[in-house]
């Protein structure tokens, strides 16, 4: 024998791509910086506090919630970070920090690790936390400050900041246009991380090059909005906004590009994709010009999440040779 | 654009430097281990004795079964003893050591044969099942048994996509011996009396390509109906039923065979072996074989006997640089890791790599996020990872509800994974559950 070292038998393959599960988690959250960062210039110190709030108080839920199922204490995947800089940038940036934090310790618990953990949850655990806020909250939940009132008031909460109608409000209920090259750069009020279409861009590029997500959700989701949006505006045209309007308002673009793409609650079928993509993007459509709300970004995807199960069922691929 | 077939992945190649150098001849190694084993079907039953004198080439296993191969010495010397040997993919498998005379003397029974391109698709079938010819692509099924069936075959392809990273003999074999293969795949198209035939390379080896072109051209009568076919590099381009779907455009149905769809496929080592073994009447005692791996000095591509040592070909190369953590029979992606180097190379044996630690890193598993990364990879349109779900919760009715049974074990799935779970070796585990389970009910 040539060799004294004991030999390692794995079973195959014995090379593997480069990207990790961790890897798509950080590499994700590095996507969200651009988007982070316009938030903090939008909307000041009440952002930096709310993104570092979320994030500390997700990544301690889960830690704890962790010890408490008797697991293995994994936060180092980076799954409850990015879960909470999620969170973070989809709550208006006016929000109370204990609110948030309450959000946080929901999206964890209730959102993911009552599910089993990692990759167990049925709903966008970010998402989750959202909804809970607008339940419990309603009030502080549809008031947004103005971009750039945070920096004069620090420290000011919603209540008594200068506030303003996002665009998809004043669409919705006054009937009034937003200048869409503000809606692009993110110099409207919203929620803290979702205003700036142009910063969540880069990041989606980057996430979808370096296929952290998979383009077919976002591609199917856009591609609904910006049609249907474009339809519905030359069916009646003083009513309904354009196509583009639709696709850079409201939390479009960060819904399309980081909740909807989430692995965990998305099909895994190359068919299944798209048809969550377009579903996403018809709720999206619907809930916006005919329901109540102004905005149904969130609801759409958390409806969709909720029909993953049933859509990968009905999308299995054809099996091969029949 | 060229036809794909669907999934697959882009592993790193790692093989230019084998693939650029000469094929080298390995010395005459003093003792051989032949398993009886070294073909898919029935083991062979040993007709020799210890202290009998067997010459190389002389039949030493016989097949009792249709689905078998015979096995032959590859050295001359004397029967040294019978025993229960390591088996690179079969675990253990009773074999035949012999030990060298060091004359390395043909058997009596080995003669050229003239006018083997006349021969009658009969006889070229009994002498290819008699010269123990098996798939030389990894496989190691019997080459006669795809000859004898009585459907009609319009096309036969040529497998020289070598898809699984590192290997290179394919490579080499087809550039230094181009001449030999089609004359190999002429004698398979009379053997199947197919009209057509198909090389399929890889875009990666322009060198075989360009050999392989060359003797195209400048054959006559035997080019007559073969095409050489470049295809994008994509594993597992070399897997049969993916070589179809490119070439052909025809799926081989579930639990099916080539024949299925009215083709063939055979490697382009195993076309070089029957020609050898038609032309000159030369049982398969050798192959080449890729000797790679970040351990080895320098990889080479190397003509080894039959029954050779692993860890003897190690020691040829000039012994490891580093310390070796794994030893992989065949490729990374579909090779089998062994537990030491005392295990023989076998007709079915397309290389050996010796990796160091840094490349034998062992990943701990963490849990599905259900990225799809391993649908979209699977090349067989499963969805790998519900079998590891219902693996893990032995929930093995739901195994075959999603047709766990189509799954080649390429191992795209396991390769592609974020959360790095041994998929291949879940399926592996579940396929053997159902198949006592179906013994058992």
């Amino acid at each position: 024998m040539i060799m004294d070292n004991k030999l390692t038998v794995s079973a195959g393959p014995h090379v593997f791509d480069r990207t990790s599960a961790r890897g798509m988690m950080y590499g994700t959250f590095l996507a969200l910086a651009p988007a982070a960062i316009a938030g903090i210039i939008f909307f000041g110190l009440n952002a930096v506090m709310l993104i570092v709030v979320c994030m500390s108080v997700c990544v301690l839920a889960e830690a704890f919630f962790q010890r408490l199922r008797g697991v293995r204490i994994a936060v180092g995947d980076g799954s409850a970070l990015l879960t909470g800089l999620l969170l973070a940038l989809v709550i208006p940036p006016g929000v109370p920090l204990w609110m948030a934090a309450l959000a946080g310790v929901f999206a964890i618990g209730i959102g993911k690790e009552i599910f089993g953990g990692l990759g167990h949850n049925i709903f966008n655990p970010a998402l989750i936390g959202r909804a809970f806020l607008s339940a419990a909250f309603p009030t502080y939940m549809t008031v947004y400050p103005a971009p750039f009132s945070g920096w004069a008031r620090a420290g000011a909460t919603a209540v008594d900041a200068a506030t303003s109608a996002t665009p998809l409000g004043l669409m919705k209920f006054e009937a009034a246009g937003t200048d869409l090259w503000n809606l692009f750069l993110g110099n409207i009020s919203g929620s803290l991380g979702e205003t700036s279409a142009a910063a969540l861009l880069i990041g989606g590029i980057f996430i979808l090059a370096k296929r952290y997500a998979d383009w077919r959700i976002p591609a199917g989701f856009m591609g609904a909005v910006y049609i249907l949006g474009q339809v519905t505006h030359v069916l009646a045209p003083g009513r309904y906004p354009g196509g583009l309007f639709h696709l850079l308002a409201g939390g479009m673009m960060i819904g399309a590009l980081f909740m909807a793409t989430d692995p965990v609650t998305s099909p895994v079928t190359k068919l299944g994709k798209w048809v969550f993509g377009i579903g996403c993007g018809v709720l999206v459509i619907v809930i916006r010009l005919w329901g109540g709300q102004p905005e149904g970004v969130m609801y759409a995807i958390l409806l969709m999440n909720a029909l993953t199960p049933v859509i990968n069922r009905v999308t299995r691929p054809r099996r091969y040779g029949t | 654009m060229a036809r794909t077939f669907i999934g697959g992945v882009h592993p790193k190649e790692e093989k230019s430097r084998a693939g650029e150098k000469p094929i080298r001849d390995s010395r005459l190694p003093s003792k051989v281990i032949i398993p009886m084993i070294q073909h898919t079907g029935a083991p062979c039953e040993i007709i020799v004795k210890p202290g009998d004198s067997v010459k190389k080439g002389q039949l030493i296993g016989r097949a009792t079964k249709f689905i078998s191969s015979p096995v032959h010495a590859s050295i001359s010397g004397i029967v040294k003893e019978l025993r229960d040997a390591p088996h690179p993919t079969a675990g253990r498998s009773a074999a035949v050591v012999i030990e060298s005379d060091g004359k390395d003397e043909w058997h009596e029974s080995v003669s050229a044969r003239p006018g083997a391109a006349r021969l009658k698709a009969a006889e070229l079938a009994d002498i290819i099942r008699d010269s123990g010819i098996v798939g030389l692509g990894g496989g190691a099924f019997p080459s006669h048994v795809k000859i004898k069936e009585p459907k009609k075959i319009d096309a036969v392809i040529l497998n020289g996509a070598e898809c699984e990273p590192y290997l290179a003999c394919d490579e080499r074999l087809m550039t230094e011996r181009a001449g030999d293969i089609l004359k190999g795949l002429r004698l398979i198209m009379n053997a199947v009396e197919a009209e057509e035939a198909f090389i399929a390379i890889e875009a990666n080896k322009p060198a075989a390509v360009l050999a392989v072109r060359k003797a195209l051209e400048e054959s006559d009568s035997e080019g007559r109906g073969i095409t050489l076919k470049v295809l994008p590099v994509k594993y597992p381009q070399g897997s049969e039923r993916q070589l179809i779907e490119v070439i052909l455009g025809r799926r081989v149905p579930p639990r099916g065979l080539p024949i299925d769809v009215n083709c063939v496929v055979y490697n382009v080592g195993t076309a070089s072996a029957i020609c050898e073994a038609v032309y000159k009447g030369r049982p398969l005692v050798e192959r080449t074989i890729t000797l790679s791996g970040d351990c080895i000095r320098e990889p080479v591509n190397m003509k080894v006997r039959i029954g050779t040592v692993i860890g003897e070909l190690l020691e040829e190369c000039g012994g490891p640089v580093r310390p070796v953590s794994k030893v992989i029979v065949g490729g990374p992606m579909m090779g089998a890791a062994q537990p030491g180097t005392d295990a023989p190379v076998t007709k079915g044996t397309t290389g050996v790599l010796f990796l160091s630690e840094k490349k034998a890193r062992v990943f701990d598993e963490i849990s599905c996020i259900k990225c799809g990364r391993c649908v979209d990879a699977c090349p067989m349109n499963l969805l790998p990872l519900v079998y590891a779900k219902f693996v893990k919760k032995e929930k093995w009715d739901r195994l075959s509800r999603y047709n766990i049974d189509d799954c080649i074990e390429c191992g795209s799935c396991a390769y592609v994974c974020p959360s790095r779970i041994p998929l291949v070796q879940y399926i592996k585990t579940g396929k053997r559950e159902l198949f006592y389970i179906r013994k058992t009910y």
